[in-house]
């Protein structure tokens, strides 16, 4: 049962029975981020990493380290999935379970972890050597199924490399010797091509093609800030996460707030399932990246930023650090950067912990600050009141890399590609049943038909655009076009073909969503648990007609009073299968007869008190025969 | 109310109602000083606002914000009672009746219960059509005087805010998140933290149902005399407008 599953304290059977971790250890990792109850979740990161666990009285301690109370510190640590309050494996794999994954045969990858590792998913072995779990979309569907191990990531699974990888793990391998054996004389950059591929498919005109070094930098600097933001204005940039706005009008808007100081922040947590376009641009033009956002800081008076990167990105950790590094040394960071007197701007690396709402502009800036990921009252927005109150510009990766190109280029060269409205180049991360998973980068406009023909997904009846907060258009619709005003996508397309069960799919969105409310706002938090147990009931053949008007009034008022995005869009897995696969839903519920519910099943209603009472009921059991 | 309050002051509409206001007043402030009631459920007197229980959706300018955390403004038309809000409350307030369990024949709060008050004042008369979730919880009893029941528990977060506003204490706080998410104390157990039965979080009005109990006072006042035995939810409120 959904709700039965109890976090946190008060449950006598999650205590924690690892060795308690010394005193002088967690006070050491409590002054390596300077006490700092805002760097909690680095904190916990790292108790979790060397110890497998936050058990309750290593929260305690760190609650005294950062002056915060144990409860704060819970709050924190039951938030995040990939932090624990009871210990994990010593080698933690996590199965990525999305639906594009499920179609690539994870099932058999999972079988053959439980039979190697004797375990079961969701367990940890009794030596304490290992963890099997699942785990949403990791970022990896155009290479699906895939896996992290550790920090390690595991592409294009079958049987035979999983059984391989489980064995040498069993044999007590390093995750990083099953990548490659030279793993440890590898830069950054080749480990994570070792172990994930960037299926650059067509490279576009502003970000995967030619890209001269810091040349938007270069003419930033010999602009004034309001010149930065009226080329940003004038590019018809817009926001590249999804929602779209005018990022250009965001940094007038930061850049005009009076404050002691302003932030820039880098949103590279894209969560969405199907989505890995920033995975391509962190891992190919990080450089580009930390550019835009050094022009933003500029543009906005910001001297500090962070760059937010989703725990299950975990793997470019060192490389961005080694590019941070870089840049300070070439003077491209720190104190008057490329010399500019009173040009100060420096990023830190904030690494997330398995989150999907912390992509969410709010609930960022809340993890950023050390809390559990949360999304913030509106208003005040982030460009008035934002990181520990100060104005700050939340961006995501696509959108400062764009940023850059287009003080290099110039607003007029951008403006004019793409439609009115939707300018510029977009990166589409491509995935499901197509030849050709992967990324394309190509002006808005394009047709979904012209999209499937470039990449081999002539077999396509269902298309998500947008991941699950997305549309789910049928082939009647595959003339409609990728723009804003059209079907706005923050770049995920999922193809599925014929003989994939819609149903299916929509009761996966529906779980993901579940899984990810970060259960502030009640709509959201409980209303999309009765979507995904009324979906259910769909896929069992025990649904009224009268049950599709349910479907639609409840996803009406979640949408109608949730509190952020996440369950604004929620239903739309629901509502848009409803619009554009009606038939899916009326082939799958009956009238019932006489008013009386068919779908009231006496038996399984009645069989917890025939297990308490062991015996049947004389009433409704007299088919029984014993 | 100060002069130069006044002087800063703008009108707004609520269902028509002209209301006043002041910079940086929430429409339900606002309201509640027009003696327009909003229904809510997290929200409360003296306490930070907190914008989670949703109850207080109204329109304004067209789109639909939690009124207890929205900002007033000028000229605004907002709508509060209007049948297709009221239908949406009641969606609000049943799933919070479906999330936990509530059995107010036999619940000590009955009769002083928010959220049962809320039922009635929204209509709430039919069967709901929302699966249970029978969550299903430990009780805490383990402090003197105090008792926690959070199968009750609507996750409003008045006595987290409550504890660390008004008693400077942290007692309460969530953990968990989605469906998980639930109010934790800061410690092992209620005996284990410095909660007293004195504490504004643990006193009478801050918890809205029958969750955080008071040992030995209960039926005190019998059922049929107790607060929303006498009016609905909101009279106080309205009655300050006849
Ligand atoms: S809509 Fe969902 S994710 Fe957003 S605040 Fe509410 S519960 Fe959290
Ligand atoms: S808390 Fe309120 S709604 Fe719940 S059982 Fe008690 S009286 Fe009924
Ligand atoms: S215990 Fe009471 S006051 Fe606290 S969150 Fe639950 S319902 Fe609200
Ligand atoms: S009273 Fe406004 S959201 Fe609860």
């Amino acid at each position: 049962m959904e709700n039965g599953h109890e976090t946190g304290n008060g449950v006598a059977a999650q205590v924690c029975d690892v060795a308690p971790v010394p005193d002088a250890e967690l006070a050491a990792i409590c002054t390596r981020y300077g006490c700092d109850k805002h760097r909690m979740l680095d904190i916990l990161r790292e108790v979790q990493d060397r110890y497998r666990c936050i058990a309750p009285s290593t929260m305690d301690r760190i609650a005294a380290g950062t002056g915060l109370t144990r409860i704060e510190v819970e709050g924190v640590a039951s938030f995040y999935s990939f932090l624990s309050l009871t210990p994990k494996g010593r080698v933690t794999i996590r199965l990525c379970d999305d639906i594009v994954d499920r179609y690539s045969g994870l099932e058999a990858v999972s079988a053959i972890f439980e039979e190697v590792l004797g375990i079961r998913i969701g367990e940890t072995s009794a030596d304490g050597a290992f963890s099997l779990e699942v785990t949403p979309c990791i970022g990896m569907c155009d290479q699906a199924p895939a896996a992290m191990v550790n920090d390690v990531v595991l592409t294009r699974l079958t049987p035979e490399t999983a059984r391989a990888a489980a064995e040498a793990l069993k044999a007590g391998e390093a995750p990083e010797r099953i990548v490659s054996e030279r793993f440890s004389s590898l830069t950054p950059h080749e480990r994570a091509l070792h172990m994930v591929d960037n299926n650059i498919r067509h490279a576009g005109e502003v970000l995967l093609g030619p890209v001269p070094e810091e040349a938007g930098l270069n003419n930033a600097v010999s602009m004034t800030p309001a010149q930065i933001i009226t080329a940003v204005e004038d590019s018809g940039l817009r926001g590249c996460g999804g929602a779209g706005f005018t990022t250009g009008r965001k940094w007038r808007f930061a850049a005009s707030e009076r404050a002691e100081k302003h932030f820039v922040i880098c949103n590279a947590d894209e969560g969405e399932p199907g989505t890995f376009k920033d995975r391509v641009l962190l891992t190919e033009r990080p450089h580009l990246l930390i550019e835009g956002m050094t022009i933003a800081a500029r543009a906005v008076g910001a001297r500090e930023g962070i760059l937010y990167l989703r725990g299950e990105y975990v793997y470019l950790r060192e490389l961005l650090e080694q590019v941070l590094e870089e840049r300070r040394r070439r003077g491209l960071l720190g104190k008057a950067i490329l010399g500019v007197k009173g040009f100060d701007f420096d990023i830190r690396l904030q690494l997330g912990a398995g989150a999907y709402i912390c992509g969410e502009e709010g609930a960022l800036i809340s993890s950023c600050e050390g809390l559990p990921g949360e999304p913030k009252t509106r208003p005040p927005f982030p460009v008035n009141r934002g990181y520990l109150g100060y104005p700050t510009v939340v961006n995501n990766v696509e959108t400062f890399c764009h940023a850059a190109r287009i003080l290099d280029r110039g607003a007029k060269w951008f403006h004019a590609m793409g439609t009115e409205g939707s300018h510029g180049t977009k990166l589409f991360s491509v995935c499901g049943d197509c030849l050709n998973p992967g990324i394309y980068e190509l002006p808005y406009g394009h047709t979904v038909r012209e999209l499937l023909e470039m990449v081999g997904g002539g077999e396509a009846a269902a298309v998500q655009v947008g991941g699950p907060s997305g549309t789910m258009i049928a082939r009647d619709s595959f003339h409609r076009k990728l723009t804003f005003d059209d079907l706005a996508t923050g770049g995920a397309i999922i193809i599925f073909n014929g003989d994939r069960n819609i149903l299916e799919i929509v009761e996966y969105y529906m779980s993901f969503f579940v899984h990810e409310s970060c259960g502030y706002c009640t709509p959201c938090r409980v209303g999309n648990v009765f979507l995904q147990k009324a979906i259910q009931k769909f896929r069992k053949g025990l649904a009224n007609p009268e049950d599709i008007d349910y479907l639609k009034e409840l996803s009406g008022t979640i949408i109608e009073t949730s509190r952020c995005g996440l369950g604004m869009t929620s239903p739309n897995p629901i509502l848009s299968t409803l619009k554009n696969f009606p038939l899916v839903y009326s082939a799958v519920s009956k009238p019932s007869k006489d008013g009386i519910r068919d779908t009231f099943d006496i038996q399984s209603a009645i069989d917890g008190a025939r297990k308490i009472a062991k015996r049947r009921s004389y009433i409704f059991d007299k088919d029984f025969t014993q | 109310m100060s002069g130069t309050k006044k002087e800063t002051g703008f009108t707004f509409t609520i269902d028509g109602i002209e209301v006043t206001a002041y910079a940086g007043q929430t429409i339900m402030e606002a309201a509640d000083e027009a003696g327009v009631y909003i229904p809510r459920l997290c929200d409360h007197e003296g306490l930070r606002h907190q914008g989670s229980c949703r109850v207080c959706t109204v329109k304004a300018g067209g789109r639909s914000v939690a009124a207890c955390t929205q900002p007033a403004a000028p000229g605004q038309a907002v709508e509060n009672e209007t049948p297709h809000l009221t239908k949406m409350r009641r969606d609000l307030v049943e799933m919070l009746f479906h999330e936990g369990n509530h059995l107010c024949p036999i619940c000590e709060a009955s009769g002083n219960c928010e959220l049962q008050a809320m039922a009635y004042r929204l209509d709430m008369t039919e069967a709901t059509k929302f699966p249970y979730l029978e969550p299903c919880r430990a009780l805490d009893a383990s402090h003197p005087d105090i008792a926690l029941d959070t199968n009750r528990c609507i996750s409003c977060g008045r006595c987290i805010r409550a504890s660390q506003d008004v008693d400077g204490k942290g007692i309460f706080g969530y953990v968990g998140r989605g469906i998980h998410r639930r109010v934790a104390v800061n410690g092992e157990n209620l005996a284990d933290t410095d909660a007293e039965v004195t504490d504004h979080a643990i006193s009478a009005e801050v918890c809205p149902v029958g969750c955080i109990i008071r040992k030995r006072v209960g039926f005190a006042v019998p059922i049929g005399e107790r607060e929303f035995d006498k009016g609905l939810i909101g009279h106080d409120i309205e009655e300050k407008r006849k």
